[in-house]
């Protein structure tokens, strides 16, 4: 165990360095001059260069890049062109938010997506079943802006159960919750339900019926470990899918995340926020996946974690 | 004597079961009755379709739903029939009246769940006791079992154990709750021969001690002679005989039975003989005398994983340790061992399938270090045979295309060249020419075995690897392919490399036998030699081993 995590942590450098140069690279490709959006339309030449040489971005690219290491390795983010901050403050003041808005939406995803999965399975080729599979077809479709828009009018502006946007109770995490759930719990549906027809027709199964078991606890107890294994390795890769999810559903509910930051910060051309948004997004899939791989052994006594 | 008045515990009368097909309802099972009595083993036997475990599914109450139904008959346990029992009162019988152990010890554990777990789990499901007595109760089954340290086992994993362990688990797990009836479906198929040895021995012992009747099905005719008290043969879905095992085996009235006791390979039925009996009629003897080697192989090695580097490898494997042997034109060696004897690994290191140091001659070229070009030409002159013939044939091509492969990738013969090779092939190995253009799907087992043997004679090879070629296959069936592999024999002057874990299919097929275990190969000599007079104790504790199908020889009274 202790060896995974070590072996997992050179790797999460690797990773980060890799996440980093290539961020990098493609913002320095970008067309837009951020030198020009922070000085204003009506400045002269003169004062975008003073900015330029100000903010290094006269350096070539590479010089540019090392400096920024440098910065990472000491902790330092860098500062927000716009705000004029560090970017590390920002970032962690808004790190909350989205931490219990991906919870939420996990939640709403591994649960939802396991309970009718499961259901579609034990139906199999029932009418319950193709209503799982259309439903679940729909929400893996649906575009998440689409569906938040959706969700908004009926649950808050026309029964008005819930807030329309912003953050504080526990009411307001609701619809944006849902609105990342529904995507991933197509997906866990459509993936319980496969894994769980496989488990229920393995001779471990027969067995457990031979031995006069009740149906619950030949689904709940035998069926279901083994139907989980798949679904955890796609938990960690998902956060990944998540993070794009994030981005969108914050602009929309007015969420306070770090998500909506790297939208502000993508109009502005705000280049260090952008970067630190993009590192911490990668620190958080990687962590995913570990996280993953420290729960499967957990589950299943065959995998040894190495 | 007093000749004790049968009890029956189990009455079965008049079932019929149906299957669901797209093309309407068949009968799957049709008017079956036996009793089971007090105390007795019961054996059902017959081949693959013959219904018997339809039979043993239907007492279990255990039949999918989607496809199969009880369409008429009775169940009796006792006072209850189980064809109208609710599902709830089923599952009180289920692992409680009658218990069922089945064919798979690897795949029939839950893998995640510890032994434990799996055993008390019946226990308190049938006997309400929780917790510490259940523990001490699964802790005394394992010791009933003969599993050595029990306390330890329970907290282990199926796959830390073996197969042989993890039937005796099952065993265990069955007879938790001192059930009326076992139900034991192939219990000893899928392990080898000394430990099904014992498992049956354990089988025997248990039925005194826990007083269960048991229902043993099985297509082993060497098992039914063993085991059985009475036998029912099924066929088609229909008992067809039954009666008292020594009536059965010594004076079958139906000819199905007849055929069926014929069929069984025999250990011992070759003695006084060299070679395989000659089976073609016309006498056309292509091999040449003295016959040349067509295969020699010199301190074969094969080592499996990689030597640790940092933190990848896994620990290395000796499959196959320092194996020396040779193979003449026209003849058969048999490789016979049991499970990770490393006898199949060799079989693909001959072929250049893994890689592997020593030496491989075949027709005097030596394959050693050759890379997969080079080995082009010498793979014309050997071929391979593999065990499941469901598995070695790619479902979406034709027959035809499959056996004409070979020769469209070694650029031999036109279109219409190769047509006719495929259509003769086909007659060869007894299939109708038209054949060519059908799917696997369309045939039955023993026909994709003989379309596998086509398929390997296409570039008409001096060599024939054969893997366990006929372990898949029913008894009537594998004696006409092993009559076919003879043939073929006698009449193109084939060697083949004949890996089996059955003895008595060995010695019918072999000229020489070599005994492998552990990777070594611990006996070998002529067949005569091997098996009238073996040196070598693990050889002859695998002859003592294979059962007799013959109920007067039985190795236990």
């Amino acid at each position: 165990m202790a060896l995974l995590i070590v072996r997992r942590l050179v790797q999460t450098a690797l990773i980060l360095l890799g996440v980093a140069a290539i961020t990098f690279l493609l913002l320095y490709a970008l067309p837009a001059d951020p030198a020009r959006m922070i000085a204003g339309r009506s400045a002269t030449a003169q004062t975008v260069a003073n900015i330029r040489r100000e903010l290094g971005l006269d350096q070539p690219l590479l010089v540019q890049f090392w400096t920024y290491l440098q910065g990472i390795l000491q902790g330092n983010l860098g500062r927000s062109y716009a705000q004029k901050t560090d970017v590390g403050a920002l970032i962690l003041a808004r790190l909350p938010a989205t931490l219990i808005l991906m919870a939420a939406g996990i939640f709403v995803e591994v649960v939802l997506g396991l309970i009718l999965g499961i259901i579609a399975a034990l139906r199999r080729g029932g009418a319950i079943d193709r209503m799982v599979m259309m439903a679940s077809f729909v929400g893996v479709s649906a575009p998440q802006f689409v569906v938040a828009l959706l969700l908004l009018y009926v649950f808050a502006v026309t029964l008005g159960w819930f807030p329309m946007s912003g953050f504080g109770t526990a009411a307001h995490v609701v619809l944006p919750a849902a609105t990342l759930g529904i995507l991933g719990a197509g997906w866990y549906a459509r993936m319980v339900r496969s894994a769980m027809i496989d488990v229920l027709n393995q001779d471990y199964v027969r067995t457990a019926r031979a031995k006069g078991l009740s149906s619950a606890r030949i689904v709940l107890r035998h069926a279901l470990p083994n139907a989980l294994l798949p679904i955890i390795a796609m938990i960690g890769i998902d956060i990944g899918q998540f993070m794009g999810g994030v981005v969108v559903v914050e602009a929309v509910y007015g969420w306070p995340g770090i998500g909506q930051l790297a939208w502000q910060a993508i109009q502005q051309v705000d280049i260090p926020i952008i970067m630190g948004v993009t590192l911490v997004s990668a620190l958080a899939i990687v962590l995913g996946n570990l996280l993953a791989d420290i729960i499967a052994p957990l589950i299943d006594p065959r995998i040894h974690a190495r | 004597m007093i000749v004790p008045v049968p009890m029956p515990v189990l009455t079965v009368r008049n079932l019929c079961v149906d299957a669901r097909t797209p093309e309407g309802r068949r009968r799957v099972l049709d008017d079956i009755s036996f009793d089971l009595n007090l105390g007795e083993t019961l054996c059902i036997a017959g081949e693959s379709g013959s219904g018997k475990s339809v039979t043993s599914l239907s007492i279990m109450g255990l039949l999918p739903k989607a496809s199969l139904q009880v369409a008429s008959g009775n169940i009796h346990l006792g006072e209850k029939n189980l064809v109208a029992l609710s599902n709830r009162a089923m599952r009180s019988v289920r692992g409680g009246d009658v218990a069922m152990v089945f064919q798979e010890p690897m795949t029939s554990l839950n893998p995640v769940m510890s032994i434990g777990a799996q055993l008390t789990e019946a226990i308190s499901e049938h006997q309400g006791s929780e917790g510490g007595t259940a523990q001490t109760i699964a802790r005394q089954m394992l010791d009933a079992v003969h599993i050595t340290d029990p306390a330890r086992r329970l907290t282990q994993y199926p796959h830390e154990l073996s197969g042989g362990m993890r039937q005796r688990v099952m065993i265990a797990m069955a007879l938790s709750c001192r059930p009326k009836v076992l139900i034991a479906d192939e219990p000893t198929t899928a392990l080898d021969v000394t430990v099904q040895a014992q498992i049956l021995k354990l089988m025997r012992e248990l039925k005194q001690e826990f007083g269960a009747s048991i229902i043993l099905i099985t297509h082993d005719m060497g098992v039914v002679a063993e085991m059985a008290d009475r036998v029912a043969v099924m066929q088609n879905g229909r008992i067809i005989e039954q009666g008292d095992v020594l009536s059965v085996f010594e004076k079958p009235t139906q000819a199905y039975t007849q055929e069926l006791l014929a069929a069984v390979p025999r250990l011992g039925a070759h003695t006084g003989t060299d070679g395989p009996p000659r089976v073609s009629p016309q006498v056309t003897t292509a091999i040449p005398t003295p016959p040349s080697p067509i295969l020699h192989v010199r301190n074969l090695n094969v080592t499996y994983g990689s030597p640790r580097w940092l933190f990848k490898g896994k620990p290395q494997l000796t499959a196959v340790n320092n194996v020396s042997f040779e193979l003449r034109a026209g003849e058969t060696l048999g490789l016979v061992g049991e499970s990770g004897s490393g006898k199949s690994t060799t079989g693909k290191a001959v072929l250049g399938l893994i890689p592997f140091t020593g030496d491989v001659v075949i027709d005097n070229k030596n394959i050693a270090g050759l890379n997969a070009r080079q080995m082009q030409p010498v793979r014309r002159s050997a071929q391979m045979i593999f065990q499941d013939p469901y598995a070695s044939l790619d479902p979406r091509m034709a027959v035809g295309a499959a056996i004409a492969e070979p020769l469209i990738i070694h650029g031999l013969g036109g279109r219409s060249e190769r047509d006719d090779r495929v259509a003769e092939l086909l007659r060869r190995v007894g299939l109708q020419p038209d054949a060519a253009t059908r799917y696997p799907h369309e045939f039955s087992g023993g026909q994709r075995q003989r379309i596998c043997i086509a398929r390997a004679l296409t570039l008409q090879p001096k060599l024939i690897v054969a893997d366990e070629s006929v372990a898949a296959l029913d008894v009537s069936v594998r004696a006409r392919v092993l009559d076919l592999m003879l043939e073929l024999q006698e009449t193109m002057g084939i060697a083949y490399l004949f890996i089996s874990h059955d003895m008595a299919v060995v010695e019918r097929m072999s000229h020489n036998v070599a005994v492998m275990r552990g990777g070594r190969i611990v006996e070998m000599g002529t067949r005569r030699a091997v098996f009238e007079n073996p040196q070598d104790d693990y050889t002859k504790t695998l002859m003592a081993a294979v059962p007799v199908p013959d109920p007067r020889a039985r190795h236990v009274a």
